[in-house]
């Protein structure tokens, strides 16, 4: 009757994916609302990680017709105590009937949020649709680093392909010799007393002794035979190991003005800013450090916290952040060990003598130091810093600069870095 | 524990008959010898030790005489559990981000370890399909060969309403082909359009049964030639319908003033919407009735849940049992799986933590058990409750309940006073005419009748679920479609009904009213949703 057992394990993994897909399709919003949230809440190392999504639980309710409260109903229950008939039994609170608690359990539950993890990859996807990330950019931020393999040794398994002869046979030897050992021993002995045997004159007097322990030795040349040439067990493979490719330290340097004009959208435009170069790094990179440099009239180097979430009022002297980026450059980041990278964002506000110097303190000290230089401005109007950054960004060639007003205006910033990233060069 | 599938569409056209097969009787068991080893009892299963058990299992069911689909037995993952469970318990379904949102509460619990997965999920086709968990012990598995293997698989293959409207043989390419459909649809259409109207469809899955007609049996092949034909004879008539040019005598307009559509009110929405609704493509009119197919599939599932879990763990809990006795049980085997079937037929008293109404494991594995009990060694009161059962053979008895009945009838029938003292049942009348609620009757000798009724009707879907039907179209006017809940009891609709209209006003192109009437015929509220703009 029963044809077999099939294992479907392994067919059909994922195969509620489809659904999957379409319920996030149709909650995208509260899910975008919901990855920009948590991208405000973290830390940019901590970017690449799933998120817990909630979604009010009437948000998803699929309706359908059933009966309200009231009207009269009789219903069952069991584990009655002492109630006889014609008890009467207060309502319970909540009203929802039928007596006892029977309904208890399901209130209890109530309007509590429908929740569930975003992976990490559909984290990133929603985050990079906001983005706007073309496709090549985002499946060299998605990717997980590549991998190179290379040789570690040897294994007891692997693939024909990879078996190592040579050493397979060293281990073929060694066990023979160790297998046949004890036998090999006896087998000299036996022949030893044997040869004595022999020796002995004609007619001789252990004659019937030879027969037996010629047998005897036949038994042990048998066993000896027996033992493998070459067994399973002594199969040595070349392992092979996969590690990431190699990678060196980058430091990443994030500016920013956080003069009274920098606004909460503004800085957050400029966090989605400072996460992509992030991103990009951390695929090149194995090491990556961050400095966070804010500034109004004065520069200070600060944690990450304070970076994004403290409020100065004041001018702004956009040259202080470049000079204090220069110095910590040179005191802690030596460029024959680190990668330098730059990014700046601020709302195009500086005071404005400063501007021309900030054109040659980026162009004459701090791009020969850089392997890239961007900068953003989240705010429309044009004033001196622009123009001076525009005019050096004409011939500089590691300099990128962009006005952003949406999350999806920043990636064109970026876009010579990931350019050369998708050729083969 | 489990979820059992059964299909919707063509059934056999059979008259209902009490079915009875020349059927293995109590007094013919006859014990083999015993087993000179009991099987081995690793935790860990493998291929071998499940056939092993297998064999065994069949061999015991055999010799109770059990009848059953021929079984496949599959291995899956928890992941392609949880996937199955999403999906309504189907190997395969059409695409919808419910089976999704079911997918990920489905899965939050069983990480959170809120929820024991099912143990196994056995389909009503044709071979019987039964899945096993990898994560089950051995002992796990035995149980679940039990239980799903056989336990289900014969109540499949043996109780009318499962035979009446289900087709074990077809159900899969069934759903294979509306899969494929709504995948072709959402290609041609677009995700967005296909994932609202399969929303309205759903919005009235409940109402797209006919509880009454018979189905006729057809095959698949068939089903697909008859698939093409209907588009185009449905759209044909439609048209007819709506036809405004106006006919040839006054007369005739007259006529058609005062004629009613439907001339009889419709219990089964989704059929009449896929009939009537006079907008709809023909190809929603074919995916509103692959929804209708799927929820007539689940309908004798959901007016057998007591019997039908109480005849599987009943079985389970008699083969295992018979097994040990024959010595092919070790004793830690046999201590695992009843472990676990304690905790399935736990029955929480009302007001425990954890209460959620009458456990249907616990009810009907206790109903048959006692239904044995009666047959073995009655009582004078069973004596004088069930004259025909007490002495009988037990197995033809058993086997005769779960043939012939649904929850409400069999419950109705076999319910003993024996078994309402046992789990202390009383009864709770809620009227909201009174302030309190009022217990009107108990476990004693005046109330067992009155409680046996009230919960052989609180199983019976017609009170458990609204009766709404399509009332009126109006023809010549704004073609608007009106709906009636009658009332049972008095009992409004809850405040859903609203969104649910929407549903219906999408699929049905104009507006849709609503109607609530109570037991004297006045309409005690009405809700309304105007014609969706196109």
């Amino acid at each position: 009757m029963l044809q077999q057992i099939i294992d479907r394990r392994l067919a059909g993994k994922n195969k509620s994916i489809g659904n999957r897909e379409r319920f996030l399709r149709r909650h995208k919003d509260q899910i975008r609302e919901a990855v920009k949230r948590a991208v405000d809440g973290r830390g940019i190392r901590d970017i690449a990680q799933g998120e817990d999504i909630h979604i009010p639980k009437r948000d998803i309710a699929e309706p359908v017709f059933g009966h309200g409260q009231g009207g009269k109903r009789e219903m069952v229950h069991p584990g009655n105590q002492d109630y006889v008939r014609g008890d009467r039994i207060d309502r319970p609170k909540g009203g929802s009937g039928g007596g006892g608690g029977g309904q208890a359990s399901d209130s209890g539950e109530g309007d509590d949020d429908f929740v569930f993890h975003l992976n990490k990859e559909e984290f990133m996807q929603v985050f990079f649709d906001d983005l706007a990330l073309p496709n090549l950019a985002r499946t060299t931020l998605a990717e997980t680093p590549e991998f190179k393999t290379h040789r570690a040794g040897y294994s007891s398994d692997g693939t024909p392909n990879n078996l190592h002869v040579v050493r397979s046979m060293r281990g073929a030897i060694g066990r023979r010799i160790a297998l046949g050992s004890e036998s090999r021993r006896e087998l000299a002995e036996l022949e030893e007393q044997l040869a004595q045997l022999k020796r002995h004159p004609h007619p001789n007097p252990f004659a019937h002794e030879i027969p037996p322990l010629e047998l005897e030795i036949e038994a042990l040349r048998a066993r000896l035979k027996r033992i493998p040439y070459l067994d399973p067990i002594d199969l040595r493979y070349r392992s092979r190991v996969r590690v990431p490719v190699p990678t060196s330290k980058a430091v990443m340097f994030c500016l920013m003005d956080v003069s009274g004009s920098m606004d909460e959208a503004r800085k957050d435009l400029a966090k989605r800013f400072f996460i992509l170069l992030y991103l990009f790094l951390t695929r090149h990179y194995e090491k990556i450090d961050i400095v966070f440099i804010r500034h109004h009239t004065q520069a200070q180097e600060v944690d990450e916290q304070n970076f994004f979430h403290s409020t100065e009022t004041g001018g702004t002297v956009v040259s202080s952040a470049l000079v204090l980026m220069e110095e910590i450059a040179r005191a802690r980041y030596p460029t024959s060990e680190w990668n330098i990278y730059g990014a700046q964002a601020s709302d195009g506000d500086n005071w404005h003598h400063d501007s021309g110097r900030c054109r040659e303190l980026l162009a004459n000290n701090i791009l020969p130091l850089c392997r890239y230089f961007a900068y953003v401005q989240v705010a429309e109007e044009e004033q001196n810093l622009w123009d001076e950054y525009s005019a050096l960004a004409a011939d500089a060639k590691a300099f990128a600069i962009r006005k952003v007003t949406e999350a999806s205006q920043i990636y064109p910033v970026f876009r010579d870095l990931f350019k050369k990233e998708g050729a083969p060069t | 524990m489990n979820l059992q599938v059964s299909p919707p569409w063509g059934a056999e056209r059979r008259t209902r008959q009490m079915i009875e097969h020349p059927r293995r009787r109590a007094a013919d068991l006859a014990a083999p010898p015993r087993a000179r080893d009991p099987l081995p009892s690793p935790t860990d299963w493998s291929f071998e030790l499940i056939e092993q058990y297998h064999e065994v299992i069949k061999a015991t069911a055999r010799r109770y005489g059990l009848d059953t689909y021929p079984n496949q037995l599959e291995i899956i993952t928890a992941e392609q559990m949880m996937d199955a469970y999403a999906s309504v318990g189907m190997p395969v379904n059409y695409r919808h981000w419910s089976y999704g949102k079911e997918f990920i509460a489905t899965e939050k619990n069983y990480r959170r370890g809120h929820m024991g997965l099912a143990y196994e999920i056995v389909i009503n086709s044709d071979p019987c399909i039964s899945y096993l968990m990898e994560e089950n012990t051995m002992a796990m598995q035995a149980l679940v060969i039990a239980h799903a293997a056989y336990g289900h698989n014969s109540f499949f293959k043996g109780n009318y309403l499962f035979r009446m409207w289900t087709d074990a043989s077809s159900i899969i390419d069934y759903l294979v082909y509306a899969k494929n459909y709504v995948a072709e649809c959402e290609e041609r259409h677009g995700l967005e359009a296909v994932e609202t109207f399969l929303d309205s469809c759903h919005a009235l899955m409940n109402q797209g049964v006919d509880r009454y007609r018979r189905p006729s049996r057809k095959s698949l092949a068939q089903e697909l030639a008859d698939a093409k034909d209907r588009e185009a004879y449905a759209q044909r008539q439609i048209n007819e319908m709506w036809r405004t040019l106006p006919r040839k005598a006054e007369k005739a307009a007259e006529e058609a003033e005062t004629r009613r559509f439907p001339e009889e009110p419709q219990e089964n929405l989704l059929y009449f919407i896929e009939k009537h609704a006079p907008l709809l493509e023909p190809w929603q009119r074919e995916v509103v009735r692959i929804v209708r197919k799927v929820s007539q599939y689940f309908y004798p599932q959901r007016q057998t849940q007591v019997m039908n879990e109480g005849w599987a763990t009943f079985w389970h809990h008699t083969l295992l049992n018979t097994m040990y006795d024959d010595g092919y049980l070790s004793d830690g085997m046999m201590i695992e799986w009843l472990k676990s079937h304690t905790n399935v037929v736990y029955q929480p008293r009302v007001g425990d933590r954890g209460y959620n109404g009458i456990n249907p494991y616990a009810l009907g594995f206790a109903m048959y058990t006692d239904i044995k009990r009666i047959c073995q060694n009655p009582t004078d009161e069973d004596r004088h409750w069930f004259p025909d059962l007490a002495g009988a053979d037990w197995l033809e008895s058993i086997d005769h309940a779960m043939r012939n009945f649904k929850d409400e009838s069999f419950i109705g029938q076999y319910l003993s006073p024996n078994l309402m003292r046992e789990f202390r049942l009383f009864a709770i009348v809620d009227d909201e005419k009174e302030k309190d609620l009022e217990v009107s009757a108990i476990h004693d000798e005046s109330g067992y009748r009155r409680v046996r009724e009230a919960l052989s009707h609180q199983y019976d879907l017609g009170s458990r679920e609204p009766n709404i039907q399509v009332w009126s179209v109006n023809l010549r006017g704004d073609r608007s479609l009106t709906l009636r809940h009658a009332q049972h009891n008095d009992r409004p609709l809850h405040d859903g009904a609203q969104e649910v209209l929407k549903h219906a006003a999408r699929l049905w192109g104009f507006g849709v009213h609503l109607e609530s009437v109570n037991a004297a015929g006045e309409v005690q509220k009405r809700w309304s949703v105007p014609a969706p703009s196109h």
